[in-house]
Parts: C-alpha cells; sequence; structure tokens
C-alpha cells in the first residue's frame, strides 16, 4: 500500500440490478493533488463518488482510501468530506447555523469551544461572511455551493470530493472556490472534483479521469491529453479569408474541419491539425502577407479528448465529407487510452451484463 | 467481494456520529421549522384559551364527554381537550412531525449529505425517531398541560362527576386525568410509527404525510360501524376512547390494558418495519425514495397481518363475543349511574341523605321493542329505573333514552317523570342548579366475565 496515495482503486464494479455502473474502474489520486473526474451523464461519475464518499459499497474489487481498506456502505474513514448532487443545506436554518449543526453533529473529537472559529474560517474562505446569518433558503445555486464547500471543509478533510463545485458560480465565486481548493491541495489535501466545465478542470487539475459507460477511458496527466502531436480543431481569423482558405488547403498536414470561410466569404477559419502543421500554416500566412488576428482551439485539449473517447460529436466545427470522418483528437487519445487498456470508445452507450440484453437506456440512471 | 473480505472486522470507523449528536441534530433541524415551532406554541397556548372561554360560555359541548360538566369543575377541560385530540389533534400532529420526519430530507435533498456526516443508516433512524417522539410528546404535553391550567383557572378544583355518577374529589379526578392523557399516549406512538413508516416508505409524496391521518380516519369509522368488539379492540385506535374506563369504579382495566398493549405491539411494528426499509433503501440513487409495491410489501401487507392476529388474540383470551353491548350490562351501568346521581341530586335539593345501598336502584331495558336479550349499539334502548327511597312503600321510577355507540358510550336522555329528571335544572335553596339525571353520559363495560349476573347496583 502506497501512503502517499489518498484513493486506490483496483477493479471496482459496482452494478444497479441488470445495469453496470461501474466496471473494474481503477482509479490512483496521490495526496495533495487535484484530480478531476468527465464523462457524459451516465459514465458512473456519481457513483464512484459516492463509493469514496462511503454512500454505497462496490459490489467487487479493493477500494483503499487514505490508506485504510475499504469495505461495507457508510465505512468510507474520517478525513473525507465532500458532496454529490449538490450540497445538503436545510433552508430554515441561515449558513452560520448550517455549519454549526453539522460540526456538532460530528463532533470531530474538537472541544465545542473552537467549533465557532472554525465555523468563521470556513465562511470566511468561501466569501460567505457577509451572508453568515441569512437563512440559506434564499441562498443563490452559486452560494449554497460555496456553503457546501464550507461544510466540508470544516472537518479539515484529508480527502475532498466534490461533484460539480463550479456549478452557478460567478467570477469571483469561482475563483474563491478554486483558490480554496488549490489551498487545500497544496497543504497535502487530495482533491477529486467531478465536472462538466472543462476550463475549471483545466485550470485546477493536474490529473484527470475519463470515464466513459462504466469503464475508465483515459486517467492521467493532463498534460498526456495536450500531447502535440495531437490532432484539434483550430480557429483562425485573419486580414484575408479567402486567401487564408487556399494557403490551408496547399498546406500539408492541414485539413478543413469548416470550409465555410472560403465558400461563403465568412471570416473565420476551421482547421484541423496537429501542433506542428499548424506552426507550419501561420508561417505560410505570413509569409503572404496575411495578418493573422485570431488563432485558438476551438475546444480545449482536455475538452477535445473527452468528446473523442466518450463518442460525443464534436461542438467545434462541421466534418466535411472530404476530409474524412476522424474526429478531433480521437485517434490520439485512443492510442493514450490503449495504453491505460481500457478504451472502448465504440461500445454501445448501454452496456448490461452478460446474457440480460436491455431494451431501454439505464445508464442515465446508474451512472447516478 | 475482495473489497469486503480484505477489510479487517474489526476496522474502525472514525467521524461516525453518536445517536445523541444526530438526536441533537435532528431536533434543530425539527425546532427551526416554523411550523414546528407554530404547532408547540399553539398547544401549549390554545387548549388553555378554548377552554376557558367554553367553560365561560352559557352553552356547552354536551356532545363530548365531560363537556357538560365544564361549568362544574376545571377537570372537566383536559378531558374534553383529549376526546378533541384523540379526534383530531394527535393524528395530525403526528402526521406533520412524524409523517415529514423522512420525507423531509427527499424534499430537500439531503440525504446524502447526511450519510456523509453520519455514516450510519442505523443511527440516522434512531435519531430521526427520537427527535419526532420528542416532539410529539412536547405537543402533547402541551395540549395536556394547557388544558388543565384553562380548566382550573376558569372554573376551579372541584370536584368530577365520573361516567358511573360518582363524584371524584379533586386529587383522584387530577390522578385520573393524568392516567387518560397517559393511555392516550399509547395510540399516539402507534399513529407515530404509520407516520415513520409512511415517511420512509413514500419519500417526497404527499402521501406519507397523509398516512397517520388517513390511518387515523379510517380507525374513526371502524369505530362509528358495528364491528365485533374483539375487532374494534384489535385496532390503535380503540385506545384513543377506553381511558374513559378510568373514570368508572372499579375501572374499567381489561380494554384500556388491551387497547395500550394493541397500540405499543402496532408502534412497535410499524417502526421496525419502517427501519426495515430504510436500511434496505439506495441512497447512492437519488430516484429512489420509496415506491408504492414496497410500501404495500413491507408495510401495508405486515400490518394488515398484525391486525388479523390482534383479532384472533383478542378473540381468543377475553369473553369478547359480538358488539358486548348486552342487556344486563347496559342496565347495571345505568343504574349505578343513575344511584350515583340522584344522590347528587338529593344533596343539591338539601333533602335527606341516601345511600346508593338503600336506594336499591334496578334498570330494564329493552332495544327497539326487545325485552330479553337486547344488545348492540343504537339510539333505540329505552330503559325503567327503579329505586327505594327508606321509609317509603311506594317504588320510584324514571325512563330514560339511551344513546349508545358501538364504543360502549351512552347518554341517558330523562323522559319523566318531570319531578326527576324532567328539567334540565333544579330548584335548590340558593337557585337553579343543572339537574344531574336530566341527562347524563355513561360508558357500558364491553368485556365482562359474568354480564348475565350483574344487574343490580354495587352496594357502595
Amino acid at each position: 500500500m502506497d501512503s502517499q496515495l489518498a484513493i486506490r482503486a483496483r477493479g471496482i464494479s459496482k452494478c444497479f440490478g441488470d445495469v453496470v455502473a461501474l466496471d473494474g474502474v481503477d482509479l490512483e489520486v496521490p495526496r495533495g493533488r487535484i484530480h478531476g473526474l468527465v464523462g457524459p451523464n451516465g459514465a458512473g461519475k456519481t457513483t464512484l463518488l459516492g463509493l469514496l464518499l462511503g454512500l454505497a459499497a462496490a459490489d467487487s474489487g479493493r477500494l483503499e482510501i487514505l490508506g485504510t481498506p475499504v469495505g461495507r456502505a457508510f465505512e468510507a474513514p474520517g478525513g473525507v468530506s465532500g458532496f454529490v448532487d449538490g450540497p445538503g443545506l436545510y433552508p430554515s436554518l441561515t449558513a452560520r447555523q448550517n455549519l454549526a449543526a453539522l460540526a456538532a453533529l460530528r463532533g470531530d473529537g474538537t472541544r465545542s469551544a473552537g467549533i465557532p472559529a472554525r465555523i468563521e474560517d470556513a465562511l470566511d474562505q468561501v466569501g460567505l461572511t457577509d451572508v453568515a446569518d441569512d437563512r440559506t433558503r434564499g441562498f443563490s445555486l452559486g452560494m449554497r455551493q460555496r456553503l457546501g464547500l464550507a461544510a466540508a471543509l470544516l472537518t479539515r478533510p484529508r480527502l475532498l470530493v466534490l461533484d460539480e463545485p463550479s456549478n452557478g458560480l460567478d467570477p469571483a465565486g469561482k475563483k474563491h472556490v478554486h483558490g480554496v481548493l488549490a489551498r487545500l491541495a497544496h497543504e497535502g489535501t487530495a482533491v477529486v472534483l467531478s465536472s462538466h466545465r472543462m476550463d475549471d478542470l483545466e485550470a485546477l487539475c493536474s490529473e484527470v479521469t475519463i470515464l466513459a459507460t462504466g469503464r475508465v477511458v483515459f486517467s492521467g496527466p493532463l498534460g498526456e491529453l495536450a500531447a502535440e502531436n495531437r490532432e484539434l480543431d483550430y480557429r483562425l481569423v485573419t486580414s484575408d479569408p479567402e486567401r487564408a482558405h487556399r494557403l490551408a488547403l496547399d498546406a500539408p498536414g492541414i485539413r478543413l474541419a469548416d470550409d465555410t470561410a472560403g465558400r461563403q466569404g465568412g471570416e473565420a477559419l476551421v482547421v484541423r491539425a496537429p501542433v506542428p502543421a499548424l506552426d507550419d500554416l501561420v508561417v505560410r500566412l505570413v509569409q503572404a502577407g496575411i495578418a493573422l488576428r485570431e488563432l485558438a482551439p476551438v475546444v480545449s485539449p482536455l475538452e477535445a479528448a473527452f468528446l473523442a473517447l466518450t463518442e460525443q460529436p464534436s461542438t467545434g466545427g462541421r466534418e466535411t465529407g472530404q476530409h474524412g470522418t476522424a474526429r478531433p483528437g480521437q485517434e490520439a487519445a485512443r492510442r493514450e487510452a490503449g495504453r491505460h487498456g481500457t478504451a472502448r470508445p465504440g461500445e454501445e452507450a448501454v452496456r448490461q451484463k452478460a446474457g440480460r440484453p436491455g431494451t431501454a437506456d439505464p445508464r442515465q440512471e446508474a451512472g447516478r | 467481494m475482495t473489497a469486503t473480505s480484505t477489510a479487517p472486522a474489526h476496522t474502525a470507523v472514525p467521524g461516525r456520529a453518536s445517536v445523541a449528536r444526530g438526536y441533537r441534530f435532528e431536533v434543530v433541524k425539527l425546532f427551526s421549522q416554523w411550523r414546528i415551532r407554530l404547532l408547540v406554541l399553539a398547544c401549549w397556548i390554545v387548549p388553555a384559551l378554548f377552554v376557558a372561554g367554553v367553560s365561560e360560555q352559557s352553552t356547552l359541548p354536551t356532545d363530548t364527554l365531560f363537556g357538560r360538566w365544564m361549568h362544574a369543575t376545571g377537570w372537566a377541560g383536559p378531558l374534553v381537550t383529549l376526546g378533541f385530540a384523540g379526534t383530531w389533534a394527535l393524528p395530525l400532529l403526528t402526521s406533520v412531525v412524524a409523517g415529514d420526519v423522512f420525507a423531509a430530507e427527499d424534499r430537500l435533498g439531503t440525504w446524502r449529505h447526511l450519510l456523509v456526516a453520519v455514516r450510519s443508516p442505523r443511527r440516522i433512524f434512531a435519531a430521526k425517531a427520537l427527535a419526532s417522539l420528542t416532539v410529539i410528546l412536547l405537543l402533547v404535553a402541551g395540549l395536556a398541560v394547557s388544558s388543565t391550567v384553562g380548566g382550573l383557572a376558569a372554573v376551579g378544583d372541584q370536584p368530577l362527576v365520573g361516567l358511573d355518577g360518582r363524584l371524584l374529589a379533586p386529587g383522584d379526578a387530577a390522578g385520573r386525568v393524568l392516567l387518560a392523557w397517559l393511555c392516550v399516549l399509547a395510540p399516539t406512538l402507534a399513529l407515530a410509527g404509520i407516520g415513520l413508516l409512511g415517511s420512509v416508505a413514500f419519500g417526497r409524496s404527499p402521501m406519507g404525510l397523509l398516512l397517520p391521518a388517513f390511518v387515523a380516519l379510517a380507525m374513526q369509522l371502524a369505530q362509528m360501524l358495528p364491528l365485533p368488539v374483539a375487532v374494534r379492540l384489535a385496532l390503535p385506535g380503540d385506545a384513543f376512547v377506553v381511558w374513559n374506563g378510568l373514570f368508572t369504579s372499579p375501572a374499567q382495566l381489561t380494554p384500556l390494558l388491551i387497547g395500550i398493549a394493541v397500540s405499543l405491539v402496532w408502534a412497535v411494528t410499524a417502526t421496525t418495519l419502517a427501519r426495515l426499509l430504510f436500511l434496505r433503501r439506495d441512497f447512492t440513487n437519488p430516484t429512489d425514495d420509496g415506491s408504492a409495491r414496497r410500501a404495500l410489501t413491507t408495510g401495508a401487507l405486515p400490518l394488515a397481518g398484525l391486525l388479523g392476529v390482534t383479532v384472533a388474540v383478542v378473540a381468543a383470551t377475553t369473553t369478547a363475543t359480538g358488539s358486548g353491548i348486552e342487556q344486563a350490562e347496559v342496565e347495571r351501568s345505568l343504574a349505578t349511574e343513575f344511584a350515583h346521581l340522584y344522590r347528587m341530586q338529593t344533596a343539591q335539593l338539601h333533602r335527606p341523605a341516601v345511600t346508593e345501598a338503600q336506594l336499591r336502584t334496578t334498570a330494564t331495558c329493552a332495544k327497539a321493542g326487545v325485552q330479553d336479550g337486547a344488545r348492540g349499539p343504537g339510539n333505540d334502548w329505552r330503559c325503567v329505573v327503579s329505586w327505594h327511597l327508606p321509609g317509603a312503600t311506594a317504588t320510584g321510577s324514571a325512563v330514560y333514552q339511551l344513546d349508545i355507540t358501538a364504543d360502549g358510550r351512552f347518554v341517558a336522555d330523562g323522559d319523566g317523570p318531570k319531578e326527576v329528571n324532567g328539567y334540565f335544572v333544579v330548584r335548590t335553596p340558593t337557585g337553579d342548579a343543572p339537574n344531574p339525571l336530566w341527562q347524563f353520559d355513561g360508558t357500558v363495560e364491553l368485556l365482562t366475565d359474568s354480564p348475565k349476573t350483574r344487574s343490580r347496583t354495587p352496594q357502595s
């Protein structure tokens, strides 16, 4: 057992009746890291988070949390905190009362004299001191999320598990939350957060796990997803779209993901290319006297990998028949996933236990 | 499963909240709800105002047991309140508290939050059940204390006329009033258990909240039907009325004890079923907040089975037959009560004192023309009460129409002669006073050892 690991999961499976929610999931999260968990709806993220929080037990596999083997349900060790499906708050209590009741409930062996100070500290960390004595009935989603995080902080967790913590947050709230999570990680707390906000994950996480239909299709550092030789969609805005379009058609390694710029007089050009080919195109544009006003990936590397690995259609541009049907980043991502031996992007979205073919779409439910 | 097998059996579970901490948490949550605060306030204030207000009125709630004595003693007020409470207040209170204690977490979506904090569904259940019990007890205590204070403050600490016509000294009355309120705790607990079951089984559905009220209503309807006495006693709702037996002498303890026992068995069974349902729940699935099928198989069917078993046990272990309302027992109850009330009237009129033994009161009753072997509830009972006065050769007689309900309670309405029971007031040397023989409430004991042999008044 590696004492530096906050989570060590091997072959975790979980079924709900005939529906397989998790299928042989492996996961390692070191202490002091922020680990992102992404996947389409019904991929099993919430089920996995529930197992980490001790809300349920795995049907098979080995799960160690903070160095302690976890067996039956509700036996996640102390030091684990967080929330899934939103923070649980009681609307008839104020923010401070919610935290005080929770602190009194948990006990944590702390003298009651120290609790008010910890509550104040938690409220301050998430920026809710000003509304501490307001009933949470009137709180916005973002304020509820921040209070949920404050509740989790009360226990001084060594493993923090959060489900969509950025939901409903305004920029200031997001800054607060990101700051808190970064500080916790710096102090040695492992943070596992599930989110559909790829920008949040890229800003916060050092590692990410992508789940699809209950299986891990990628798990590792973000940098591996953003490998330089991966094809991504890029949006170029130039001073002369028509000439730029012609140059792009002639440039090696460049494919047009969306050629509306050249045909219809649009300003933007969307190309699909690995980074070296893109560099070459930029040089050609400049040498041709075409000003490059904007160059940005249509989707982030993480989002591209997510879309590729989970068989989601790209939102970055329309496929054109003349350029084939490969999706952005798909091949590279599959290669990446193949290293983990778990990539099954071609599998049906709904998987049932062997010998029990399903007729509906229970994944949505099972994955929760 | 590998995960289970690798975990040591004695794995410590730090951070698991105790039942005591969970209980405090639940109590805080309950009292943070405005409706619970309002209920507590209402239960501790409204009964006092109600009793004091009614006691000051000229018209009394004579259709409620002891209502006709609210002018006479402050101890009638808490018993009138108890009658109302058993019918409406207690089922509704248990609905609001116990019927919502689990469902509230479903509505708020806080189950996972709570489970992460407590880490033990068993402890959560215990804490919630204890917290709701605490609030219910507080509400019942409020009803009892408030109505008593209101009655004593408005009318005073006078003797209370029992359901056999005997005068109960204030101390005796106080003790019996207290016992009566304690007795209804048992059926209240049964409804609370049913409330917990409904709350767990139906989740956020309003059916869970309304279940105790529906069950109480169904039991009240059952009480109004001419059911066999064994079935009546096997219903937990019967304990809401059997406290009447405390106000006779001797007290009618058998139905009282059966009612309490049945109620407690229902309370334990319903709570156990609720716990079973709760522990089986899958909290990783937010859509799993109970189901009608599971409520039926784990909730309703076992309780229906329990009803069948209790009916069989009551029928096998008691003398319960038919409606329990037999002619001989009606005659005995009426004669006994008339004798006690006749003494009271004699004292009011400052006539020479007599004793029940001297009166040798008897009653002869018929129902719908049936002179021998009459039985069953109805308002067609007609009785003639006869008595003897010391030194007089003539036998006094008075006629009463009896309206006997299925639970054994009756109202005797005087039908002459007018000197005895013809007017609702009697003229005393100090002014007019209510005529105790004009109309009075009584109760027929539904379970008797030998009902055929006791038609004469006891010599006391």
